[in-house]
């Protein structure tokens, strides 16, 4: 139920975006999310876009094996601790 | 290959050796929940089960909203899918989902106008372009779901659209935990926290988990990688004794969530007490629509006399696997009696119902832990 695929927005129209994944385009309200723009990519579910997706960070990936192989935790670690 | 599944394939190939790691020796498996559906067949599609160590062990919860809505709401539903002037418009994972004597499919094939859509919004236009009918919209669905029917009644508001109402079982996910976690044999060690629920309510919305619960809960992806570096953060926890809520899945995933859609759910929507299938009522765990709103609730708009639903007698247990308490295999009905194409029951008829996806994925003939 709460499958949500990326696509890129190609065109806005009021509150409404085209948006393209892989040659598909549909449509998808950006009622939820007006402040995305074109050439964005978002995450789309049940017809709206619901989240501007940031690209992610390779540098969290690479501190993940670090950590992983014996170095010190850098990831994360700006959440709060309850522990 | 492209570089980049390479360089997914080594990252999870490690994550697994770090969680056997941190696992080995363990007196007790470490039970770990995962609340999405999309996350069930995630995992299995991934074969994760039979990746990780005995010590590791998933255990589905109540993560599929059709799986969770009772015979009651179904039963509803069928009743204005037979009214002549009615069109039901549905999510077409609803479809199947036995009542306590029929199902949608069943009332569509007697005559009944039921339209499948992808979203409320198509729901809304079906309405614009029956303006003879009324158009009822089955908003069942978690916090990722609830704002877009939240939408689609603010437009119907604006555009002045009078045939378009919502049949409303929109659910939370934070109580649903919380009722599980009130039974003493829950056994639960953490929490892989739904993805996609967590773009809409924010990480930060599950901080009960470690604040009043001591539990580690972290918000996964859904790609192998993604449930993986879920996984090992759940364990990591675990073996320092810690408790904190993480967000594996920042691509999308911010601490505060979408303000937009918080603030229209907020504007349409109250909580209220809701029946979930298999764990009862569960207070403050439904949204029903505000006073302002009420109107477009059609079963105050057009209430339906149904009896009680007595209840089933079919030996089915979706209750028990939808709070972990068994496996799908240790119920007598799955896959003899209960199989997709006529289930007893709703967790073998969503695609993403917990039987349906030991179903599919090998049957039950692995080892799932």
């Amino acid at each position: 139920m709460c499958l949500a695929v990326p696509a890129k927005i190609v065109e806005i129209r009021d509150s409404l975006a085209t948006v393209e994944l892989r040659g598909v385009t549909r449509e998808a309200s950006l009622m939820l999310l007006p402040e995305a723009k074109v050439g964005d990519y978002v995450l789309v579910h049940a017809g709206f876009a619901m989240q501007i997706i940031e690209e992610t960070d390779m540098a969290e990936t690479e501190a993940l094996w670090a950590e992983m192989n014996g170095g010190p935790r850098t990831v994360n670690l700006e959440l709060s601790q309850h522990g | 290959m492209d570089e980049k599944t390479i360089k997914e394939k080594d990252l999870s190939a490690r994550l697994l050796e770090e969680i056997k790691r941190l696992t080995t020796g363990r007196e007790h498996p470490l039970r770990l929940m995962e609340v999405c559906g999309t996350h069930t067949v995630s995992i299995f599609r991934a074969g994760l089960r039979q990746l990780l160590p005995a010590e590791v062990e998933l255990v589905s919860g109540p993560g599929c909203p059709v799986c969770v809505t009772p015979d009651g709401y179904m039963d509803a539903a069928i009743g204005y899918a037979r009214m002549e002037d009615v069109i039901v418009a549905t999510f077409g994972d609803m479809l199947k989902v036995p009542g306590s004597a029929s199902s949608l499919a069943e009332a569509m094939a007697r005559g009944g106008d039921v339209r499948i859509v992808y979203s409320p919004l198509d729901a809304l236009a079906i309405a614009k372009e029956n303006p003879e009918k009324k158009v009822v919209f089955l908003a069942v669905g978690f916090e990722t779901t609830a704002p877009t029917a939240a939408a689609a009644v603010l437009t119907a508001e604006r555009e002045n659209v009078g045939n378009f109402f919502l049949l409303p079982a929109q659910k939370l996910v934070p109580p649903a935990i919380r009722a599980l976690l009130s039974d003493e044999d829950a056994r639960i060690d953490g929490f892989l926290l739904p993805g996609h629920v967590a773009v809409v309510t924010g990480s930060e919305n599950f901080s009960f988990l470690a604040e009043e619960y001591h539990l580690p809960g972290v918000v996964a992806g859904f790609s192998p990688p993604e449930l993986l570096r879920g996984i090992y953060r759940l364990v990591r926890q675990a073996a320092a004794g810690e408790a904190r809520i993480e967000n594996e899945y920042k691509s999308v995933v911010r601490a505060g969530g979408n303000p937009a859609a918080q603030k229209m759910m907020d504007q349409v929507y109250e909580t209220c007490a809701a029946e979930w299938r298999g764990l009862g009522a569960i207070p403050d765990s439904g949204l029903r629509l505000r006073d302002a709103y009420r109107r477009f609730d059609f079963a105050e708009a057009r209430p339906l006399d149904l009896p009680t639903a007595p209840p089933k007698k079919s030996g089915c247990r979706c209750g028990e696997v939808l709070r972990g308490k068994i496996t799908p295999k240790e119920c007598k009905l799955f896959d003899t009696a209960c199989v997709p194409e006529h289930a007893a029951g709703p967790c073998m008829v969503s695609a993403e119902g917990v039987c349906a996806a030991w179903h599919k994925y090998g049957g039950g003939i692995f080892q799932y832990g």
